[in-house]
């Protein structure tokens, strides 16, 4: 089988993959990391949005072969020392979660969203999640922690 | 998904000397499109060929009158790009409108254009703007790559290196979107360039196609009002949950208003 090496969430990884391998399924399967979920699994929801390369992508719809020799961060990879990174702490102060199944897509996204644009505002939160979906439809406090948690980042 | 052999070829040469002889190998550009195929089992592949390690395929230049986008350049780098935006906005308004971020960092033009999807935002791009499809073999006019329904003009063994578009006086995109995929239900690319209009329409048929009354109509008067009453044939468009053909046939109309109306 064929190998890839890569770094997820700083740590450098090596591990023998199928070339279908998801780039999900090596996170959640093969590395434990089941805090991206897998929703829709047609590129649709972003449950599974991560950061390669410090782009925000969907894991579902990239093979593990595809990311070698990348560095790779998922939600696991956001918390420092124990604390919240200021995105997290955004979405549990402003409670933009309900069931919490899109959340970890929600907060990467967020977080490169934040990183790309300076001075986001309303309307250009709600475009960028165009590709997050909450089926609890709770985008209200979803937008409002977006907004606070990328002040938050700035500050 | 079926398992395949992968390889990560790092030149264009390289990649065509993996493809050949073999039937049922593909090259993969950002995957977009083919990784949901073969996750859905719509296509079996002995080989999969990822271009993304192949440098000379990168990369944004404004030269002269032309911006020549290499084929694995992502959406975001063409939405995201000052000198497209500067040279061509509705290009890069265009590319920004495509998918969703997410997707715009994986996907190409190179891949879009190939693939040439009925509903594809940039294959109204190449039509109108009358862009030059550059391959490994020989540079391709708009007019003749697009074929039909996901068929275009390449051969076997060939692949799009970069995608050449003129730089115009006027043009603007605007597409009435899936709200779940961001694919066009219709989009409508209008472009003007001295005395002549070309008028791209994507997803309201099988392939993208030039409009011929809305040209001739547009190169009269560039003017919403000049097309107000032009009469779109859409006995040959797709009907579908979405919209049925009377309505894409509407819908054309429209979105050929909005585009002159906002072409700069």
């Amino acid at each position: 089988m064929p190998t890839v090496s890569l770094e997820v969430n700083g740590k450098p990884v090596k591990a023998e993959v199928e070339a279908r391998t998801l780039l999900v399924q090596l996170l959640r399967y093969d590395l434990g990391l089941t805090g991206t979920h897998v929703g829709c699994d047609t590129s649709q929801c972003g449950a599974c949005v991560i950061h390669v390369d410090g782009r925000a992508v969907k894991s579902c719809t990239m093979l593990a072969l595809q990311a070698g020799g990348t560095k790779v961060v998922t939600i696991e990879g956001l918390a420092r020392d124990g604390k919240l990174h200021p995105m997290q702490a955004a979405f549990k102060e402003h409670h933009g979660l309900q069931c919490g199944f899109c959340t970890p897509g929600m907060i990467m996204a967020a977080v490169d969203m934040a990183n790309r644009i300076p001075n986001l505002d309303e309307k250009t939160v709600r475009h960028e999640l165009e590709g997050n979906l909450c089926r609890c439809t709770g985008y209200h406090n979803i937008v409002q922690a977006v907004l606070a948690g990328a002040k938050a980042m700035r500050a | 998904m079926h398992d395949f052999r992968y390889h990560r070829p790092s030149s264009v040469d390289e990649a065509v000397k993996l493809l050949a002889g073999k039937s049922d190998a593909r090259v993969m550009a950002g995957g977009m499109t083919l990784i949901p195929t073969l996750k859905q089992r719509l296509a079996k592949l002995t080989d999969v060929i990822d271009l993304a390690a192949i440098k000379e395929l990168k990369g944004i230049k404004v030269e002269g009158k032309a911006v020549t986008i290499g084929a694995m350049t992502p959406h975001h780098e063409v939405a995201s790009s000052i000198a497209v935006k500067k040279a061509i906005p509705a290009l890069a308004a265009l590319a920004a409108g495509i998918g969703d971020p997410h997707v715009r960092h994986r996907g190409t033009i190179g891949g879009a254009v190939a693939n040439n999807d009925p509903t594809a935002d940039y294959t109204a791009a190449v039509l109108a703007l009358n862009a030059t499809v550059k391959t490994n073999k020989r540079s391709i006019a708009a007019d003749s790559f697009f074929k039909g329904l996901f068929e275009t003009a390449l051969g076997e063994g060939e692949l799009i290196t970069a995608v050449s578009f003129p730089v115009v006086d006027k043009a603007a995109y605007m597409k009435f979107a899936n709200p779940a995929s961001r694919y066009a239900i219709v989009g409508v690319f209008v472009a003007k360039s001295g005395a002549s209009v070309r008028t791209a329409v994507t997803g309201a048929a099988s392939c993208v196609f030039r409009c011929a009354p809305i040209e001739t109509a547009l190169a009269k008067s560039f003017a919403p009002e000049a097309i107000a009453s032009v009469m779109i044939d859409g006995k040959d468009f797709n009907s579908d949950i979405h919209a049925s053909a009377e309505y894409r046939a509407h819908l054309v109309r429209v979105m050929a208003q909005r585009a002159v109306a906002a072409a700069a």
